[in-house]
């Protein structure tokens, strides 16, 4: 948690970043950037899945269709908010020629997309049923 | 290793990269291919805000949450085409800005905000 919050003075304070270690080969930062890119679009996509959900499943109970839309938005939020921190321990990671940082959330963030997308054949079929 | 080295005179006469100081796997291409990509999907979530926004009738409200989704979608636009500015300048280009990254990232969080506060 500590090291999350030090992440985040990161974010706003780049020089921070410059001033560690040694620059790294630029083909390795834009490599970094791309990872980074490819995370947002990911969140975007998300979040303008919540937004699909909202529009074109009009018959969709008001409950389920809010909470499936937030569900979806609240996992685009998350899924930015690490795309930077994960790309701010990245480039951290290759200024001071440590190992680059493992992470467990795109395995979470794929037990979710799966667990949201079962329950959206099921409401889905449910409602086509009654 | 020994690339990295030439990076300080890259950019030519013109400051555009000539073939000789050319990245053989168009790295920078590819990342300023990366950030069209992300406008894209950024202007896909922008468009489907804009249709919740308006479905619902013209309220100040929504006309409110309207403008915002417009606003968002052209600050990223700006960092966007900055950052592609810079990876255009030279051959060898400077390293995303944390401000930059954040500021992109910012966008995206306040865009989904916006959408929790229209379907809600």
């Amino acid at each position: 948690m500590i090291d999350f919050v030090r992440n985040v003075r990161l974010w706003f304070a780049p020089e921070q970043v410059r001033e560690e270690g040694s620059t790294p080969d630029y083909r390795f930062s834009l490599a970094n950037e791309r990872t980074f890119l490819a995370w947002l679009r990911t969140a975007l996509a998300l979040i303008g899945g919540g937004f699909a959900v909202d529009q074109f499943l009009p018959d969709l109970r008001w409950g389920w269709r809010v909470g499936l839309a937030l569900a979806l938005l609240a996992a685009g939020v998350l899924c930015s908010l690490r795309a930077v921190n994960h790309w701010v321990r990245c480039e951290r990671a290759m200024r001071r020629g440590e190992d680059l940082p493992t992470s467990r959330f795109p395995a979470l963030l794929g037990v979710v997309v799966a667990v949201v997308a079962v329950a959206m054949v099921v409401v889905v079929l449910a409602g086509w049923e009654g | 290793m020994s690339r990295g080295e030439a990076g300080a005179g890259a950019g030519g006469a013109h400051g555009r990269p000539t073939a000789a100081d050319r990245d053989p796997g168009l790295q920078p291409e590819r990342t300023r291919l990366a950030w069209r990509r992300t406008t894209l999907a950024g202007t896909v979530a922008a468009v489907l805000a804009v249709r919740a926004a308006l479905h619902g009738g013209a309220s100040p409200g929504t006309v409110v949450a309207c403008a915002v989704c417009c606003a968002l979608w052209v600050a990223f636009l700006l960092v966007a085409q900055r950052r592609i500015v810079a990876l255009a300048r030279s051959a060898r280009p400077a390293p995303l800005s944390a401000r930059q990254a954040t500021a992109a990232v910012l966008c995206a969080v306040a865009l989904a905000v916006c959408a929790a506060a229209l379907v809600v």
